[in-house]
């Protein structure tokens, strides 16, 4: 007669619920908020961590396994890149320019969100939560290295790339991305979901992705490729936690509906502006093109975020304050973010150049409504003046937004020939902003953002300087003692294109004697 | 409105005018986005307001076509947005110009590379 065996192996549900849920319990010894400080101050009300959907529906040791597979092969891959010499096979010199901006702007993201998700996986009491920030904090711990090993390669033949993690705490631009992280990370962990998984990943992260990786397939860059297909099935893990944190939130309270709100405000704003400098990638240094950043936003933020904003209406939830500023913006931002790097690549570590002719043909086509109006003068006139040896760079350090930190370099909604400008009073100074939306950022927490480390003021405080420099001394150029402090190779990482070290070796390499 | 903290949550702002060798001063010219943003210099407030147009922008502005043509007697100026009248002859503190404050000024009848108010 057979006997009954109760099996010892958990079925795969039992087994999910074990490795997750089962993982938490109420302590005994010290009180709940004391051991979770973070997770009630912001005002958001929690109910029932239960209702909370887990979008993974992995356990650490099936992400071991998975992630484990995926490594190898996308090693594989950058392993023959390197080994074929995969660099020569890019399009032109130009391309490596957009690799430069990832490595520098963008990598360094990957490991603040890393740390954010970390810190949030801690703080929150609900242990579905908890489990997805700390899957999330490891894939970006993973996108850090892969970015980084994928890139180093062509860090051997280029430059602009040698000294990406000291550049992201000094470099002026590279203050844009990183105020935006830490802006996030010193909040607490919802407006951290909000700010990362929702208005980031979930709303915004096409227009990051899909320009780099398919920029990058067009131009014969197959090693970032195979890094975008690698990092591809994480991210939509990623958005798919955005969407259900939101929910979750919005479900949990009617209360929570405002504070929520006011975070997509933020939250959608700061990230628009960040992408300016990919606006500007997309449409400026891939030689051969994809899609204008201006279809790229029609497709992905103007069908998808309208679709999305009008699902969240249920909860009562409208599209960002700065929704209609940033569809206006989209045939002027590529335009006027290239202009600064031309006006400042000086002390910019990356190449900039006038587009071709038949480059800025195609910006006019792709751009009737303001280009040849706005645009092409001014390029067409900076390429005069170069080919008289007269490159324009300028000298004299820009006003920077106080919230976003980029350059005054935007203009009014619907009038393109005026630069906007916005001003607070807050205790005993002024502020100043690019936009009424960086504007309202500040005004609803000042007290934060009096504290921006903008790079402008910092040159002029004397803090970008190497210990031990003295800027009285006869012949002092604070330009060069700033370039120093960046540790950038002047003449090599930075200035035009035309004539770059870069341009050199590799029409040498392949044999080009135009 | 306030930042929402766990403790007092109160700070020295980072740019206040005690950390700079001269007070800031922004300074923008309309419809001449080839230079891409207004600029921020530190200038020493006994300078005097004309001094800007006559020894302190040409180095900066000068790359543009329309910078010789300027007829300073018939720019505008703006200060925080609002139409201002300084004085030349006076410091930029006597024209009341403070740390941190911005200016801007139009040139009419200029109005960039071929005008594209660039």
């Amino acid at each position: 007669m057979d006997t009954r065996v109760t099996s010892k192996k958990l079925g795969l549900k039992e087994r999910y619920a074990a490795m997750t849920r089962g993982l938490g319990w109420e302590t005994t010894y010290q009180p709940m908020d004391k051991v979770f400080p973070y997770d009630k101050y912001e005002g958001i009300k929690i109910h029932d961590w239960d209702k909370w959907q887990d979008p993974f529906r992995l356990t650490m040791e099936a992400y071991w396994k998975y992630q484990g597979e995926k490594e190898k092969k996308l090693y594989a891959v950058i392993e023959a890149f390197a080994q074929n010499n995969g660099q020569l096979g890019v399009t032109d010199a130009r391309y490596i320019n957009a690799l430069k901006i990832f490595i520098q702007g963008v990598t360094p993201l990957e490991y603040y969100a890393h740390r954010g998700f970390a810190h949030v996986g801690r703080q929150f009491t609900g242990e579905g939560a908890r489990v997805a920030a700390q899957m999330q904090s490891v894939d970006e711990l993973r996108h850090y290295q892969t970015e980084t090993h994928a890139i180093s390669h062509y860090n051997k033949h280029f430059n602009g790339m040698h000294h990406s993690n000291h550049w992201f705490d000094r470099v002026w631009y590279l203050s844009v991305p990183k105020s935006f992280f830490e802006d996030a990370c010193t909040g607490g962990p919802f407006e951290f979901l909000t700010a990362v998984s929702f208005s980031f990943e979930y709303v915004l992260t096409n227009l990051l992705f899909v320009p780099f990786m398919s920029g990058a397939a067009n131009n014969g860059d197959m090693s970032t490729v195979t890094f975008g297909f690698s990092a591809q099935s994480d991210e939509s893990r990623h958005m798919t936690l955005g969407i259900e944190c939101i929910k979750f939130l919005l479900e949990q309270d009617p209360d929570n509906v405002p504070i929520v709100q006011r975070w997509i405000d933020k939250w959608f704003w700061r990230g628009y502006r960040l992408l300016s400098i990919v606006a500007m990638m997309q449409d400026y240094m891939l030689p051969k093109r994809v899609m204008s950043w201006k279809e790229a936003w029609e497709m992905y933020a103007e069908e998808s975020g309208g679709a999305l904003f009008k699902d969240l209406a249920r909860y009562g939830i409208r599209e960002p304050a700065g929704w209609k500023q940033a569809c206006e913006g989209k045939a002027h931002i590529s335009h006027q973010t290239w202009n600064a790097f031309y006006n400042y690549n000086a002390a910019a570590p990356i190449h900039t150049w006038v587009p071709s002719d038949e480059e800025l043909n195609w910006l006019s086509e792709k751009y009737p409504e303001s280009f040849d109006q706005y645009y092409r003068p001014r390029l067409e006139h900076f390429r005069e003046q170069q080919q008289a040896g007269n490159r324009f760079y300028s000298k004299t350090l820009p006003m920077l937004c106080n919230t976003c930190q980029i350059p005054m370099i935007f203009t009014e909604e619907g009038d393109a020939s005026q630069i906007c400008y916005r001003e607070s009073d807050y205790k005993a100074y002024k502020y100043h902003f690019c936009s009424d939306h960086c504007k309202s950022i500040f005004d609803h927490e000042p007290e934060k953002y009096v504290q921006s480390w903008l790079p402008v003021h910092q040159v002029y405080q004397g803090n970008c300087f190497k210990p031990g420099t003295d800027p009285t001394a006869e012949g002092f150029d604070p330009l060069m003692a700033v370039l120093d402090f960046y540790e950038m190779n002047v003449g090599r990482d930075n200035f035009d294109f035309e004539g770059s070290e870069d341009q050199k070796n590799f029409a040498a390499w392949k044999g080009d004697t135009k | 409105m306030s930042v929402v903290a766990l403790a007092p949550y109160e700070f020295e702002p980072r740019d206040v005018r005690e950390n700079f060798p001269a007070p800031l001063i922004y300074i923008g010219w309309d419809q001449h986005q080839l230079f891409c943003a207004p600029i921020c210099l530190p200038l020493p407030p006994g300078t005097p307001f004309g001094a800007l147009g006559a020894a302190v922008l040409p180095g900066i502005y000068g790359f543009h076509p329309d910078f010789a043509k300027i007829d300073w007697t018939k720019v505008q100026w703006f200060k925080s947005g609002q139409p201002w009248t300084p004085d030349p002859a006076k410091s930029l503190a006597d024209n009341g110009l403070q740390h941190k404050d911005a200016i801007r000024f139009r040139t009419p009848g200029l109005s960039g590379i071929q005008g594209s108010f660039s």
